[in-house]
Parts: structure tokens; C-alpha cells; sequence
């Protein structure tokens, strides 16, 4: 192939490549125009994509009709207080895993292991029981007991010790008179930043866009989560395009600016789930 | 003495996560299993055990039947469009690694896999709304016939099937590229100095041998097409606006038998039917990985 044709064929697939991220994105632009739409616009035939009479009126009477801001503070909280469990017990258990091979820890091991396998809608209903037994329907604390713990992750912190914390290391400091527990927080932690970032950004979009688990704790309208409350604001007492749209859109925006920002950590983390084999 | 130490810190260390992996894990695990041997109706307190009467019973259930086929239709449709687009996507990606667009490449395609289910599939609702939605727009431009996407009940699971790709692609083409990245260079070095076309070298180089990370792919798409809901409860409202009624899913199934028909017991045998089909699909991922790996 000369010179030419290559770059010709580069320029081809460059072209191709941006058409398609075009069309990936395009659903989510157009759902962020329609939020700008008057209800006449709305429904005009052929529909309309950039808005020609942008108004402010759907996200003014989104924000007064539903309690969306509280929605979101009930997803952000949530999302919050998983993200720190995960990342204390994994982090915790993937070092023990990783740098005390007894017999028992590597049984235990197997056992975070396998229950990975199980997919979270198998076990959810008897969970959902042990929430209502402890009184934690429609509270932040119930929601978090389906995501305190992530099989995955404990498995990425024990890989990431096992490839960049030598033994030598933390045997240095057993001699220099140092704690585990010391050990652990000083020299452990600080090491594995890196990957508890990235763990930290899993979790918290797990948590953030969890569906089925919020949708049967949450059954009071003031403890919904933000996914639940679209659903159910979207097939329930109305079926306004344009209100739908403004408050998908208040929900849309920021995570996607927070996952550009983090994207680095976030596909560092989704990266590694596929070295499991 | 030390080692004694040394392993009772282990213990203690790991205590606390094994203790709430047993309360919110392994118990609820083995809760399952035992209630789908039983028949509990939630309000009563005893709950007798009657053998694999639900199961049996499940195969007879038309409503479970159909989300059962329902949900494999979605589950391997989603495989079949996102795993060859998902490749072909990552080795152009790869291949044009120094392009100025290579950031908004990937970054582009992974962002439906992130963001939040339910507003998605809200997006993706009005493209395929019958009246209003561009798509008919676009069909009737090119002088179609404009079609109810939503409400034809093969055309409704062909919508879901087409969102769930949209999202599930993202996460593919990442394990690609993360595959692709890791490949030899020298085998690509040699096929080109023997005149190999980048097609060539793809069909019989790349596909080859990524076929480790096409299976696991694969296993990963399927089993998260088998857990759809959220998909399907948005997406396929009845004419009434009851939600996920056009498309029924097994866990939509499994969800109305436990808190709207009170059968809890039944629910939980649809939840093990589930996860048979979760743990045969992992047990012929690691079967074929393994075959591969005794014929080299």
C-alpha cells in the first residue's frame, strides 16, 4: 500500500469513528434538547432537534411538581456511604488475602469468591426481608445493606498488592517493631491509592445507578432514589416529554462531567474486572 | 509464636467483612434455596415445605414461560449485536491509537455504559415513540411506514434488545482495547513483512487470539442480559402505562410474584431457576477456556 492510500484509509476510519461516537452520544443530546422545548414543540411533527424556542419551563416546574433535588441527595448519600464501605472492606480483606496465606483465609477467599458468581436479583428478596426486619424499609441505611461489600473489589486489591507491595517491605517493618494495624494504614494504604481510587469510582456509579434494589426498599415517595423516582414519575401521573427530559437531564449532566473527570480512574477499574481469567 | 500473631491479626482483620458477607451474602443465598423448596404467602408464619412442587409448577406457569424466553431472546440478542460490533470497534480504535480523536473515540462509546439507567432509557423512549419520535420521522422521511415500536410486542423486545447493546457496548469494546493492547506486536510485524492486509491480519491474527476475551465478554453480556429489568420497565409500558407489562422479564416475573401475589416461595424458585442459568453459562466459559487450552 503507498503512502497515499494509507493515509487516505486512516482519514476513512477517522471519519467512520467519529460518525459512530456521534451517533453513540446522540440520544443523550437529544434528550437534553428536548428539556429545553416548549409543550407545543414537543409534540410538533417532524420532531425538532435543537430547540428553536429554548425556555427554562420544564426544569422551573420539574423542580417545584417533584421533590427531585431530594431524590438526589438521597441517591448522592447513598452512593456516598457505599463507596466508603466498599473500599474499607476491601481494601482490609484484599491485603490480609494477599500477604497471609494460612489455609482458613485463602477457604474465605473462595467463599467472597463464589458468592460473586450469584447474581444480586437471585438473593434479593430474602435480603429485602432482613432489611424489614431490622425497620430499615425507606431509609438510606437499608439501601446501603445491599451494598456493603463488592466480591470484585476485594479481588482487585488483593491483585494489585500481590504485583506492587513486596514482602520484603512489610517484613522491614515487622523488624523495625511496627504494628500490623500500623502497617496496614501507613505503609499498605498509602500504596494502594492508585487502585482505591479507581475502586471508589466503580462503587460509587454501582451504587448511583442501582435499580431493582431501590425500587422495592424504597416505596415512600420522600425515599426514592433518583432512578426510582424517574421511573416511577415517568410512567406514573404524567407522561410529559418535555418535564421527563429536563429532569432526566438534571440527573445525566453531572454524572457525565463527573465521569469525565474520573474517567481515568473509572476505566482503570472497569479495565481490570476483565483480568479475571 | 510471631506466626500465631500474625494469623490472629489476619482473623480479626477479615472478621468484619466475613461477618457482613455472611449477613448480607451467604445468607440470603441459602435463604433462597430454601424458601424455593417452600410455599411461604408472606403473611403466614408457617412455611411448609413441599419439594420441588414450584419448580414443577414454574414449567407449567405460561406468564413465567415467557419471560423466560423473552428474557434469552434479549440476552443473546444484546450478545450477537454488541460482541462483533464491540471488536471490530476496538481494533479501529486501536489501530488508530495516535489519531487527535482517539480520547473522544473511547470516550464516546463508554459513556452510555455509565450513565444512569433510567433516564437513558428515557432518551432512548422518545426515539421510539410512534407519534413523536425521530425514528418514524426518519423511516417516513425514507418513505416507510412508520411502526409502534413500543407497543408491537416482537418490535418492543427488538427496542430493548437495541438499548441494552447501545449500553452494554461501552464495557465490550474497553475489555477489547485492554486485549487488544496486550497482544504480541511481533506476530503483526511479521504478517505485514509477509504482505498480510489489516483485514487479514485481523481475521486470522486478532480474532484468534482474543478469543479468551471474547468468552469472557460474551459470559459477562449474556449473564447482565439475563438480570434486565429496569430496560424493560421503563421501555415496554403497557397501553395503560403499567410499566414493564408489553416485555415481560424474569425478574419483573420474579419481583410481581413475591410483592404482588404474595408467593414468595415461587418467586425464589424462578430466583434459582436464574442462577442455573447464570452458573451453566460461567461453567461453559470455563469448559471452552479450558479445551482451548489443552489443544495447544
Amino acid at each position: 500500500m503507498t503512502r497515499n492510500q494509507r493515509k487516505a484509509t486512516d482519514f476513512m476510519i477517522d471519519v467512520g469513528l467519529v460518525l459512530f461516537g456521534l451517533l453513540m452520544l446522540a440520544p443523550l443530546l437529544m434528550l437534553v434538547a428536548n428539556a429545553f422545548k416548549s409543550p407545543a414543540e414537543m409534540v410538533a411533527w417532524p420532531p425538532t432537534f435543537i430547540p428553536a424556542n429554548p425556555t427554562l419551563d420544564n426544569f422551573r416546574s420539574v423542580l417545584g411538581e417533584t421533590p427531585l433535588l431530594l431524590w438526589i441527595w438521597n441517591s448522592l448519600s447513598f452512593a456516598i456511604m457505599s463507596t466508603i464501605a466498599i473500599v474499607l472492606t476491601s481494601s482490609i480483606a484484599g491485603y490480609v488475602i494477599a500477604k497471609f496465606p494460612f489455609r482458613s483465609i485463602n477457604v474465605v477467599f473462595a467463599l467472597f469468591l463464589a458468592t460473586a458468581i450469584v447474581p444480586f436479583e437471585v438473593y434479593m428478596i430474602p435480603l429485602y426481608f432482613q432489611v424489614k426486619d431490622l425497620g430499615m424499609l425507606n431509609t438510606n441505611q437499608g439501601l446501603l445493606i445491599g451494598y456493603l461489600v463488592m466480591s470484585f473489589g476485594i479481588f482487585l486489591i488483593r491483585q494489585n498488592v500481590l504485583a506492587s507491595i513486596p514482602d520484603e517491605l512489610i517484613e522491614a517493618a515487622r523488624i523495625d517493631g511496627a504494628g500490623e494495624l500500623w502497617i496496614y494504614w501507613h505503609i499498605v494504604l498509602p500504596l494502594l491509592r492508585g487502585p482505591l481510587a479507581a475502586l471508589a469510582v466503580l462503587a460509587f456509579f454501582q451504587a448511583w445507578t442501582s435499580f431493582a434494589w431501590p425500587m422495592i426498599v424504597a416505596t415512600r415517595r420522600a425515599a426514592y432514589t433518583i432512578e426510582v423516582g424517574l421511573a416511577l414519575f415517568s410512567t406514573g401521573y404524567t407522561v410529559d416529554l418535555g418535564k421527563l427530559s429536563a429532569a432526566s437531564a438534571c440527573v445525566l449532566v453531572p454524572s457525565v462531567v463527573a465521569f469525565v473527570i474520573l474517567r481515568r480512574n473509572f476505566v482503570q477499574g472497569v479495565a481490570s474486572t476483565g483480568m479475571k481469567e | 509464636m510471631l506466626r500465631r500473631r500474625r494469623f490472629r491479626f489476619a482473623i480479626l482483620a477479615l472478621l468484619p467483612t466475613f461477618a457482613i458477607f455472611a449477613w448480607v451474602r451467604m445468607g440470603p443465598i441459602v435463604q433462597t434455596m430454601n424458601l424455593s423448596v417452600r410455599d411461604w404467602d408472606l403473611i403466614g408464619t408457617n412455611r411448609p415445605f413441599i419439594g420441588l412442587a414450584n419448580f414443577v409448577e414454574l414449567f407449567g406457569d405460561s406468564l413465567f414461560l415467557t419471560a423466560l424466553v423473552n428474557t434469552a431472546i434479549i440476552a443473546f440478542g444484546v450478545m450477537l449485536l454488541t460482541i462483533p460490533t464491540a471488536m471490530v470497534l476496538a481494533g479501529l480504535i486501536h489501530y488508530r491509537t495516535r489519531s487527535r480523536f482517539a480520547g473522544f473515540y473511547e470516550t464516546s462509546v463508554f459513556i452510555p455504559h455509565v450513565v444512569s439507567l433510567v433516564p437513558a432509557a428515557m432518551a432512548w423512549k422518545w426515539i421510539f415513540d410512534a407519534k413523536l419520535g425521530p425514528l418514524n420521522a426518519l423511516i417516513v422521511s425514507l418513505g416507510g411506514s412508520p411502526q409502534s415500536w413500543l407497543f408491537d410486542p416482537n418490535l418492543a423486545l427488538f427496542s430493548i434488545i437495541v438499548l441494552c447493546s447501545w449500553q452494554a457496548l461501552g464495557y465490550a469494546v474497553l475489555i477489547y482495547l485492554v486485549g487488544f493492547r496486550n497482544l504480541p506486536t511481533s506476530v503483526y510485524e511479521a504478517a505485514r513483512l509477509d504482505g498480510a492486509s489489516g483485514i487479514q491480519a485481523f481475521r486470522f491474527l486478532s480474532i484468534p487470539l482474543l478469543k479468551p476475551i471474547t468468552l469472557y465478554v460474551s459470559v459477562v453480556t449474556l449473564v447482565s442480559g439475563f438480570n434486565v429489568y429496569a430496560q424493560a420497565f421503563v421501555l415496554a409500558s403497557d397501553s395503560q402505562g403499567a410499566p414493564g407489562r408489553q416485555v415481560r422479564v424474569l425478574v419483573l416475573d420474579m419481583l410481581e410474584n413475591a410483592f404482588r401475589n404474595y408467593r414468595v416461595g415461587y418467586a425464589a424458585a424462578e430466583a434459582m431457576v436464574l442462577l442455573l442459568i447464570v452458573l451453566i453459562l460461567t461453567g461453559a466459559q470455563f469448559a471452552l477456556l479450558r479445551e482451548k487450552g489443552n489443544s495447544k
